[in-house]
């Protein structure tokens, strides 16, 4: 699972750092430091983030999985 | 026959060559396959990873709370793509229209989007850049590399230069308990950026916080010994500094070397091109097929001027993909100009900086709101009478405030009162931005048109 926040859209409201604390922590009082890439089994939480959002600045992946090898390697 | 236009065929089976595999590269593929590009579509990057997030790699990296080889960017959607990692682009021919590869490959392209961005300034000695030791900060490799040096213990670092980068790695340094030093040319941390009224703030919070924190002094040369292990700085005040990590944060430079040649309008400041993404050659004149987003790329900008702006911005690189993305697949009016408002953000030192706006073009500065002694205000920029920036500290909420400002280029200072506002705030400041034919840490922002410091012109008022 890989996510991306918009860091210029997030306004430190902290709803992601409460529902997925083990994926976001505020650092300070309006900065935000997340794992990029959490482990599986925080999905449900992250997704509960995503949508808490008061600004929409988490991006989620849309499709599982990354390049195959041979896809990275220029084969198809 | 309008069943089958130009633009109808190259969306259908068209070739879209993507050079830049990283964030605006990403996006931009991303964008063409979501408005129905249904060609070929082929991603040459430099790296052999598939695009990865560059802003973790000096914040959550460094403090050992993320690992660089997991920031891959998530996908909006599939982009069927064939991916050519981990070979550069070498040239480009736009008579033939190809882009020719490192290994000696060469793909043709109907439409080309250039999205290379830019890599660390090295250490101008190679010989002690070599040194073991010796770090730049760009790449997931460079994150890495610095994350093990830094939880090894190291008894000192050194990092050179003051900028955004170079200040969140002195702050991930100290909040790992490691004793630093930064050395910095200006007069103090982010002045190139955001002058030195911020710049006395910003130095503040190095010193609070154990930084040992050089000014107006350079570094002179680094000192290795005899395994080849970097041991120390010689500064241009004639002192010392004994440290085994030194991190060189000097900004950025471009890169446009490959189009060496080419004819694109491409150089040390980027690659010219027009409000809608499409370069220029070297005439001057706008290429149709050739495309340019991110931090490669400058473009005018009507509210700062119509000056070309290049943005090392993370924001930028997502709108002008998109614009970019947008005007390959178009044709005449129904071209969009890439009209992004700058807005950056950092963290370090336990607190978010932001900004919108182009600072660096302002001259006086106007705390609209909080005090600089508490770190956390809003410092608003002016010039020739209208705001032209904003930046905040622990103080986000309010840009979005100020960036309308900008945009409807309101009255400088700012004619009504806000809350919060301090007796600091009553009166502008000047912004104490370096004079620019003096050298400095970049600022992330450049306004690559004529400047003032190249005193190669005369001009002569006429007279009657």
């Amino acid at each position: 699972m890989r996510l991306v926040v918009d860091l210029n859209r997030c306004q430190g409201y902290a709803q992601c750092a409460f529902l997925a604390p083990d994926v976001f922590a505020m650092h300070g009082d309006e900065s935000l430091l997340y794992n990029p890439q959490p482990d599986e089994e925080h999905r449900e939480n992250v997704v509960r983030a995503v949508h808490a959002c008061p600004v929409r600045a988490i991006l989620l992946d849309a499709m599982n999985g990354s390049l195959s090898s041979a896809e990275a390697r220029g084969e198809r | 026959m309008s069943g089958d236009s130009a633009l109808e065929r190259l969306k259908r089976e068209g070739r879209i060559v993507v050079v830049g595999a990283s964030l605006a590269g990403l996006r931009a593929a991303e964008t063409m396959r979501e408005k129905g590009f249904a060609g070929s579509l082929t991603m040459i990057g430099d790296e052999p990873y598939e695009p990865y997030d560059r802003p973790p790699l000096s914040k959550q990296v460094l403090l050992g709370k993320a690992t660089a080889d997991r920031t891959a960017l998530p996908r909006r959607r599939d982009i069927d793509a064939k991916w050519r990692l981990g070979v550069p682009a070498t040239g480009l021919d736009m008579t033939a229209r190809r882009v020719k590869l490192a290994d000696g490959d060469e793909v043709e392209y109907d439409r080309l989007l250039i999205a290379t961005g830019v890599r660390a300034r090295p250490w101008p000695n190679e010989e002690e850049a070599a040194l073991e030791g010796v770090f730049t900060l760009r790449t997931r490799d460079d994150g890495a590399a610095l994350e093990r040096r830094l939880a090894a213990g190291p008894r000192r670092v050194l990092v050179i230069g003051a900028g955004f980068t170079g200040s969140e790695i002195a702050s991930a340094c100290r909040e790992r308990d490691l004793p630093v030093t930064v050395a910095e040319r200006g007069a103090g941390p982010l002045v190139g950026a955001l002058g030195g009224v911020i710049g006395e703030v910003a130095a503040g919070m190095h010193r609070d916080n154990g930084v040992d924190l050089r000014t107006g002094v350079m570094v002179t040369g680094l000192e290795g010994d005899s395994s080849g292990q970097v041991r120390a700085a010689h500064l241009s005040d004639g002192s010392l500094v004994e440290a085994d990590v030194v991190i060189v944060s000097l900004g950025a430079q471009r890169n446009t070397d490959w189009l060496a040649g080419s004819g694109l309008g491409a150089g040390p400041r980027g690659i010219a091109c027009d409000a809608g993404c499409r370069a220029f050659n070297i005439w001057g004149i706008v290429t149709d097929d050739v495309f340019v987003a991110g931090d490669v790329a400058r473009s005018p900008h009507a509210l700062f001027g119509y000056q070309f702006l290049s943005l090392e911005h993370w924001g930028n690189a997502v709108a002008q993909a998109e614009t970019a993305a947008h005007n390959m697949l178009s044709e005449g009016v129904d071209r969009r100009p890439h009209v992004w408002i700058p807005a950056f953000w950092s963290s370090q030192f336990g607190v978010n900086i932001k900004s919108v706006g182009v600072p660096s073009m302002g001259n006086e500065i106007l705390i609209t709101q909080g005090s600089r002694d508490e770190r956390r205000f809003v410092g608003v920029y002016g010039y020739q009478g209208r705001v032209i920036g904003a930046v905040t500290f622990d103080q986000c909420r309010w840009l979005d405030f100020y960036e309308q400002q900008i945009e409807h280029t309101a009255p400088f200072p700012l004619p009504f009162t806000t809350v919060d506002r301090r007796s600091e705030g009553n009166k502008p400041l000047d912004a104490d931005f370096p004079d620019p034919s003096v050298p400095t840490h970049g600022p992330t922002i450049t306004l690559s048109g004529y400047s003032p410091a190249d005193r190669q012109m005369t001009f002569t008022p006429a007279h009657n």
